[in-house]
């Protein structure tokens, strides 16, 4: 059982500790209150996070139906027959009027429920627009953190621009389906923009062969070498996830990817993904403590002046950041 | 700290092939603003505790217009305890005859949802019941 009782301090190292040692419920727990940024949360990633870095992190994101859970569940087969742990973070859309969510992908992931190597957990995006939920890294990293091989970190079913998975994961695979869309959806900036792997899903499909090798051929280098400074062009497979046809390619792509890493990752990359962690979690704090007690008055009516046109943004953010200073040096 | 939605697995147990209301159950659901995790059709009892328990839900409401209840309802309630999730509210919509509801409720069972239930009265139902995940 987990105890209840304690400090903040002392339930999140009893968690963190149990769930290291392989106590699932604690694992699921400490998920939830990750998810629901709880003090214990916080006490928690302090432990865990020095902890994390040994697990593979792999974004898999792309349109709606693509195929990206059945996809997942396929690597999961793939990873445990090769002896490999592995944990899944799965994030579907919150409604935007209820804040209720279905969250559906369990449905092809169902084949694992005795074997304690693998651990799918599902995250509503609770109002977070990047594709992943706002608390998805940080729940890669406890899952890191207790020791999973590799985290599959599903996106929503996204569009053209959300792009934050690759910040989020060591590897990003971008699936397409066949005959999505032409040679000048292949050249747009976004998605495909900040893919590792490109993969075109369905491939028992007619157009599969057409759509790679369109991809391929817009995909290549045009001169400057963009975020990749080894100037490699992202890799393009062709899978079918519903029989399991391409996917051990795949995995062999992501385990070549991830011996290439520290010549993919620059400094620079790695920063850029510190701060995006960095960033969520200082906007998440500036707008608690503008909806705290001593500031929620102002708060509110410096967003119902934006509403009504009497003020702009602008002037609002300048507003609410004078009242945020001057409560620090009070 | 941020009040998170409950959340509540929908699953169908058995060789029940007849999942329209489990699925308009779960999109009800997530218009009455809760988190539903939808594990789809045929369920063993060990399926649906440990998607209960990596999801860490409040709520278990199972589907089953099979007849199997007494077999399968039973042995997930005793499965969950047995992880220490007793504490997860047990709900089961379908058609269940009256005699098997005191059998259900002493299994652990807490609410029975026949046909004509309103989506509303389940909804109204979880809220009234279930306890909160803390940590």
């Amino acid at each position: 059982m987990i105890e209840t009782g304690g400090t903040p301090a002392e339930r999140a190292a009893a968690l963190a500790d149990a769930a290291r040692a392989g106590d699932r419920r604690a694992l699921a727990r400490l998920l939830t209150a990750v998810e629901n940024h709880t003090v214990v949360a916080e006490q928690a990633m302090r432990i865990l996070y020095p902890l994390a870095g040994g697990a593979h992190l792999v974004g898999i994101t792309g349109p709606p139906g693509a195929g990206k859970s059945t996809l997942v569940a396929a690597l999961i087969a793939e990873l445990r027959a090769a002896g490999r742990t592995v944990a899944v973070v799965a994030v579907d859309p919150s409604s935007p009027i209820t804040g209720g969510a279905l969250l559906g992908d369990r449905v092809r992931m169902q084949s694992y429920a005795a074997d304690d190597g693998v651990f799918i957990r599902s995250m509503a995006s609770r109002g977070h627009a990047g594709g992943l939920a706002a608390t998805s890294t940080a729940a890669a990293s406890v899952f890191d953190a207790a020791g999973f091989d590799i985290v599959l970190l599903e996106t929503v079913g996204t569009g053209q621009s959300e792009v934050e998975v690759a910040a989020a994961a060591d590897t990003t695979v971008v699936l397409e389906a066949p005959e999505m869309g032409d040679e000048v959806q292949a050249i747009k900036a976004g998605l495909l923009e900040v893919a590792d792997i490109v993969v075109v899903n369905k491939g028992d499909r007619p157009g599969a062969q057409r759509t790679a090798a369109q991809l391929r051929a817009m995909l290549a280098p045009a001169g400057n070498t963009g975020r990749r400074p080894s100037g490699r062009s992202p890799e393009v497979l062709i899978t079918t996830a519903m029989t399991g046809d391409g996917v051990p390619e795949l995995l062999a792509a992501l385990d070549r990817h991830r011996a290439a890493g520290s010549a993919d990752t620059t400094p620079a990359a790695r920063r850029a993904r510190a701060a995006a962690q960095v960033r969520a979690v200082l906007v998440e704090r500036l707008w608690d403590r503008l909806a705290s007690p001593a500031l929620a008055g102002k708060t509110e009516a410096a967003l119902d002046a934006v509403a009504r046109h009497e003020s702009d943004p602008y002037a609002a953010a300048d507003t609410l950041l004078a009242a945020l200073g001057r409560e620090e040096t009070r | 700290m941020t009040d998170r939605p409950l959340k509540v697995l929908i699953a169908k147990p058995g060789l029940d092939g007849h999942d329209r209301g489990a699925k308009v159950l779960a999109r009800g659901l997530r218009d009455e603003g809760f988190e539903v995790v939808y594990t789809g059709l045929r369920q063993t009892p060990e399926m649906i505790v440990t998607a209960a328990l990596q999801e860490d839900v409040d709520v278990v409401g199972m589907s089953i217009l099979s007849g199997a209840h007494m077999t399968l309802v039973p042995r997930v309630c005793e499965q969950l305890r047995a992880k220490g999730l007793g504490d997860v509210l047990v709900t089961v919509g379908g058609i269940i005859p009256d005699d098997d509801l005191e059998p259900l409720r002493a299994a652990g069972v807490s609410g029975v949802f026949g046909p004509g239930t309103t989506i509303r009265e389940v909804a109204d139902f979880i809220r009234a019941n279930a306890t909160p995940r803390e940590a």
